[in-house]
């Protein structure tokens, strides 16, 4: 097997794990945002979920009930986002970073009482994580070339997470855009008001969307704590909930195209990983400040020139009054 | 409000009371908080020792952001505290602001020089330290690659990535050294999924031992390095019981025990100000062998780190330091 061949598919299989956090923000992001309300809080969802994942998990050992007890918090705090910008109508920029927040603070603070770590959860042992899958038919294959390699590095061999977050984008596409549910999601993200003149409640209707952003913010934060790493350890999601929220933006809150926008973050943070130290012709070796900097240069060049213009849902960011 | 007035003057009375002792010395952790299990752990343990066997308590300022090192050192500096130990290399200025603001206040400065006439300033020899492990690392790679992962890119940090190529190369001329930064920002040294990252690509690569000094993130590699049953090298504190099979050995920094002398010295009248060097001579930096790690330590390997100490102790090796010319050529 030549040598660049494996390289790259390294780097791909770097990309899935790297990305899969980001592609379940953005999608509970897409939710959220299709629905009109605008959310700045995955982050902190995340963190709250990261830590509770790995409380529960190094409390009980069982990464499972770390993952319900992440959705169950990240909904949680999806509510209160709700319960601040849908039933009163407040500023969902301003609750969305109160909750970025909370967040931070709280998980130090329950983190310290129960562990006395400085706010650090103990290292998960290998029961209470997600482990990687090696999935049926690897030996089977791996006698072709290329193919079986391919599917024994980059498809295989990840853990069960990785596998949810990608499979979430054709429940997500199936949701939005073929069932009543998604129809009347997109509705109230456009025009609320043609939605309650057909007599459907627009704040039920919310209420549902940013229950559905909790449920995938809880995964995304379990995958964090005890998928990719074994432990939580103070603002771990390290800015990624604000990456998904740009991903969003830049996949025109369409399911396919957020992926896809996700992945192409996830893979020049795998790339950067790799480049550095690397000497490159004519370049010579690549600083780490450049190489840092590359998603966000590339962001502003792919945005100004490539995508076009992204337009939001029309009623995202304002809050539902209903006329008397 | 007027029931919290009394909560208020009570508060107040407690910290009269505190500062009767005869020093008052406080602590300023970095902002990666005092159980980092690394570098900061490292300083609390040393004065929770002073505090057990002095009696005396030492206050403690946790600050999460930039800011609050500043406030936290001059607010300690206005209610009489000294000597306050600022802990970090990230704190210089902040120390240098406060101890010109507070001139008859002692500070004490770790990894950082400051010169003023009121500031001790403590550094270590880390790549002294770090050449020992990267000879060990040496020794053990059975694939001749050994890689290291730095937290924030700044010359500190190479410090230690240069004196451990140092010592896989001079154990193994033949040896390839890989070196990677997490980032170029304070957050560096909070990032275990980037630390785990790095640390697989370099496993990828064919490394087979990785040296982490990275405070917070090391979490990751070495967690990367359990995962894929390689081995890794810990850093400032013993972190040898973290993974232990996995954990090959740690660089220990003894930070707690400069808190603790400069603590003593402040409470005998000898404290000084000055530069002090802590190298392998003075106990300051050394490698960690315990029952975590006694297995994957052979006593071969034992006995050739103990003649490599003994060899820069005596000045036969002279371990080249980034810091003086921001190099790595020796």
């Amino acid at each position: 097997m030549t040598d660049w061949f494996e390289v790259i598919l390294l780097t791909f299989d770097a990309t899935l794990r790297v990305s899969a956090p980001l592609v379940l923000a953005a999608l509970a992001g897409l939710f959220s945002e299709r629905a009109g309300v605008v959310d700045i809080g995955l982050e902190g969802k995340m963190l709250a979920g990261a830590f509770m994942a790995a409380a529960v998990a190094s409390l009980t050992g069982s990464a499972w009930l770390g993952l319900v007890a992440a959705i169950g918090v990240s909904i949680l705090l999806a509510l209160l986002h709700g319960f601040a910008c849908i039933t009163h109508r407040g500023n969902q920029v301003v609750s969305g970073v109160a909750i970025n927040i909370l967040a931070s603070g709280l998980t130090m603070v329950i983190g310290l009482y129960l562990f006395n770590q400085g706010g650090q959860t103990p290292s998960l042992i290998n029961d209470a994580r997600f482990l990687s899958i090696e999935l049926p038919g690897v030996e089977l294959l791996s006698g072709i070339p290329y193919l079986g390699t391919i599917y024994k590095e980059l498809i295989s061999g990840h853990n069960a997470l990785v596998y949810v977050a990608f499979a979430m984008v054709p429940v997500t596409y199936w949701v939005i855009y073929k069932t009543r549910f998604g129809l009347r999601l997109r509705a109230v993200g456009e025009n609320p008001n043609a939605v309650d003149t057909a007599g459907i409640s627009v704040s039920r209707q919310r209420y549902l969307a940013v229950i559905c952003c909790g449920v995938l913010c809880g995964v995304a934060g379990a995958y964090i704590s005890t998928a990719h790493n074994a432990q939580f350890v103070r603002d771990m999601t390290a800015g990624q909930g604000f990456i998904a929220l740009a991903a969003l933006i830049f996949g025109k809150w369409r399911p396919v195209s957020v992926m896809m926008a996700c992945l192409l973050f996830g893979f020049l943070d795998a790339l950067a990983v790799r480049l550095q130290g690397v000497v490159l012709p004519v370049i010579g070796e690549v600083p780490v400040q450049l190489i840092e900097a590359l998603p966000y240069i590339l962001t502003v060049i792919l945005l100004a020139g490539f995508i076009g213009r992204a337009v939001a849902p029309k009623a995202s960011g304002i809050p539902y009054v209903k006329e008397r | 409000m007027k029931r919290f007035i009394p909560v208020v003057a009570v508060a107040g009375l407690m910290l009269s009371n505190a500062m009767a002792a005869d020093i008052s010395p406080a602590v300023v952790y970095d902002k990666a908080g005092k159980n980092d299990k690394s570098f900061n752990e490292a300083v609390y343990h040393g004065i929770t020792k002073f505090t057990k066997d002095t009696g005396i308590k030492v206050r403690e300022v946790e600050p999460t952001n930039e800011a609050q090192v500043g406030q936290g050192l001059s607010k300690l500096a206005k209610r009489k505290s000294s000597p306050i130990v600022g802990v970090g290399f990230s704190m210089a200025s902040a120390v240098e602001k406060a101890a010109t603001e507070y001139p008859e206040t002692k500070f004490t400065i770790i990894d950082m020089v400051v010169g003023l006439p009121n500031v001790q300033s403590i550094v270590f020899a880390e790549h002294e330290g770090s050449f020992l492990v990267g000879a060990l690392a040496a020794m053990k790679s059975t694939t001749a690659k050994v890689g290291f992962v730095g937290g924030m890119d700044i010359p500190l940090i190479r410090k230690f990535s240069c004196g451990y190529e140092q010592g896989a190369k001079y154990q193994n001329k033949d040896i390839e050294v890989m070196s990677n930064m997490i980032g170029s920002t304070g957050a560096a040294f909070n990032n275990p999924s980037k630390g785990g990252e790095l640390a697989k690509s370099q496993f990828e690569k064919g490394a087979d031992v990785v040296f982490s000094a990275a405070g917070g993130s090391g979490a990751g590699v070495y967690q990367a390095a359990k995962d894929l049953g390689k081995y890794a090298i810990g850093v400032d504190s013993n972190q040898n019981h973290l993974q232990p099979g996995t954990m090959l050995t740690s660089m220990v920094k003894r930070v707690g025990e400069a808190a603790y002398v400069s603590f003593s010295e402040a409470k005998e009248g000898t404290w000084k100000s000055e530069i002090k060097v802590m190298d392998l001579k003075a106990g300051g930096v050394d490698w960690a062998l315990d029952d975590n790690n006694r297995d994957l330590v052979t006593p071969d390997m034992e006995k050739r780190m103990g003649e490599l100490k003994a060899l820069i102790i005596s000045g036969h090796i002279k371990v080249h330091d980034y810091m003086s010319d921001k190099k790595c050529e020796y």
